[in-house]
């Protein structure tokens, strides 16, 4: 078996386990330092806006925050749907670690974006096919966890809301068109892969920063989160039994 | 940098509110989160602790 690279060596969560732990706090490392320098960009680098004033700073939080929200649905249901195909155990617990991060994300894309919209456009909220759609968002993470905690038997739990969240997939798109699409309030995207972004350098250099820090903090938040569902399902295990951390 | 003063600083030209309301708020969510996971990990080690001192007397 020499040179065989044994992929599914860490899809048992007895092997991922601790390679988990080991990782985690450098990611929550590199989370706190990039928060922080995102921070020092956000408040003491980048300058006022000449339309907005300082009420655009939060920018600084509201795009990364919404990237997150739509990237981690799309891990997740991809890491559901490898679950479904595969019955592999470990694809339906990632899956279920990602959607609370998540439906953070989501929550805080929707609560800066309303502390945002009301200095600028005069009001919280407004049904706008952006917003309205990023609050859809935010109920398929909360409908995928209820769904996940009202069914008794985990398995089964894990393949309905596998289905959800497959299904629910189709709102990303929605959600980053939604502003070409439809005639919204919401402005359109100032970063895409396709031209140069449509603001100052520093902005957009904190703006990365962050999210950058965010990214880092959700698979450091994950991987624990993952970590500690592993010890819920399978604690009757030998391996889990058999922990130096569970030992009395 | 922009900053006068400190008062200048928090007051964020007007729209303190709205900034550090997002800020906070944003702040808050990402400490509670991992403190809330740090319960949850040690509730299920206590639990499989509790499982196998059940067992052991019990055998």
């Amino acid at each position: 078996m020499n040179g065989v690279i044994h992929w599914f060596r860490y899809a048992s969560p007895q092997s991922f386990y601790p390679l988990a732990g080991r990782v985690a706090p450098w990611f929550g490392a590199l989370a706190a330092v990039s928060g922080a320098a995102g921070l020092w960009i956000a408040f003491f680098v980048a300058p006022t806006d000449a339309q907005q004033g300082e009420a655009y700073r939060i920018i600084f939080i509201h795009v990364p925050a919404s990237w997150m929200s739509m990237f981690l649905y799309v891990v997740m249901a991809g890491w559901a749907g490898i679950g479904l195909a595969l019955n592999t155990r470990l694809s339906a617990m990632m899956a279920h670690a990602i959607a609370p991060t998540g439906a953070m994300f989501a929550f805080l894309s929707l609560w800066t974006g309303a502390l945002w919209g009301r200095p600028t456009w005069g009001t919280y909220w407004v049904w706008d096919a952006r917003l309205t759609s990023e609050l859809v968002l935010f109920f398929l993470y909360l409908g995928y966890m209820a769904l996940n905690a009202a069914i008794d038997d985990p398995r089964r739990a894990d393949r309905a809301a596998a289905v959800l969240a497959l299904v629910g997939v189709v709102n990303v798109p929605i959600i980053y068109f939604s502003v070409q699409w439809w005639n919204t309030l919401h402005q359109g995207a100032s970063v895409s892969l396709t031209r140069s972004p449509t603001m100052a350098a520093t902005m957009l250099a904190g703006m990365l920063v962050m999210a950058f820090a965010f990214w880092m903090y959700a698979i450091a938040v994950v991987l624990v989160r993952v970590r500690a569902i592993m010890l819920e399902r399978e604690a009757h295990t030998d391996w889990a039994r058999e922990l130096r951390e569970a030992a009395a | 940098m922009s900053w006068g003063s400190a008062s200048e600083f928090f007051a964020m030209g007007g729209y303190g509110f709205y900034v550090w309301g997002s800020f906070i708020v944003t702040a808050i969510c990402l400490a509670v989160e991992p403190a809330l996971l740090a319960l949850r990990r040690k509730n299920a080690l206590e639990k499989i602790r509790l499982e196998k001192a059940t067992n052991e007397t019990a055998a």
